[in-house]
């Protein structure tokens, strides 16, 4: 198949994002670097559908957006996470999310319903604008704009008590004596 | 984008006569650390550029006769 150079320039170009975006949704690199892939055989199969001049990235990533969303449903039934499968799914694999340094703010992004976990990445990292997200995710400004409020409340809200329970009592020697006691 | 360091507060200390006022800045801290965080792990991997998986399957692709399988015959572009 011959791909238009420009256009082959730009799928690549967005990959490192994607990649971002991918994880940040899913919490596990080998899934999301499944979906970039996927995201792009759709998007070279109908690239004829691009229009040139709009923007590439926002393209691509509504793509993976969708993507994500229907093997999510899929797999879960459900939109949100109610019963916490994605957390789960998150600490039974340690070692395929690449820094220890963020795990807090994963295990937290991870509690985020769907809906606001992924408004939260396209406007606070992915450095979309609202009206760019709203496209994204297929709603209203308003709501990406409420959805965006509610995941940074609920994130400081989760991420002020953990920091609390950190400067208390050291839970460290806590859980030792803790257990030398009751053993 | 704001440019605060997390630890640092945005505002000088204040005396602590109002807990609520305290409560709102100490959640301004917090969220001004967490957008940070979020967007250096997203950064973290942007930096990692173009795994070799994706460029070959790019070239894969343009070797080929055919189109890239599209399982699904919907467009990906609608919400």
């Amino acid at each position: 198949m011959k791909i238009d150079p420009h256009l082959r320039d730009a799928v690549l170009a967005a990959v490192p994002s994607l990649r971002a975006f991918a994880i940040s949704l899913s919490g596990n690199v080998d899934r999301a670097d499944d979906l970039v892939q996927e995201t792009m055989l759709r998007a070279l199969a109908n690239i004829h559908s691009f229009q040139p001049g709009t923007n590439m990235s926002a393209w691509l990533f509504t793509i993976l957006r969708n993507l994500f969303r229907s093997e999510y449903r899929k797999r879960r039934r459900e939109v949100e996470d109610a019963d916490g499968s994605y957390a789960a799914n998150l600490k039974s694999q340690p070692e395929q999310n690449a820094k220890v340094e963020y795990n807090e703010l994963r295990e937290a992004l991870a509690k985020l319903p769907a809906d606001q976990r992924e408004a939260l990445i396209l406007v606070g990292a992915s450095g979309f604008s609202y009206e760019e997200a709203a496209a994204i995710s297929g709603c209203a400004v308003g709501t990406i704009k409420s959805r965006v409020n509610r995941a940074r409340n609920r994130l400081a809200e989760m991420m002020s008590l953990d920091s609390a329970e950190d400067f208390g009592p050291d839970r460290e020697t806590q859980a030792v004596m803790g257990g030398t006691h009751r053993r | 984008m704001t440019d605060d360091k997390p630890g640092k507060p945005e505002q000088p200390m204040t005396m602590h006569q109002n807990p609520q006022k305290d409560g709102a800045r100490l959640s301004k801290e917090i969220q001004a650390r967490i957008g940070q965080q979020l967007r250096s792990m997203y950064d973290d991997v942007v930096k990692e550029g173009v795994p070799s998986r994706f460029a070959a399957l790019i070239e894969q692709i343009e070797n080929s006769d055919d189109q890239p399988k599209d399982t699904d015959s919907s467009k990906g572009s609608r919400g």
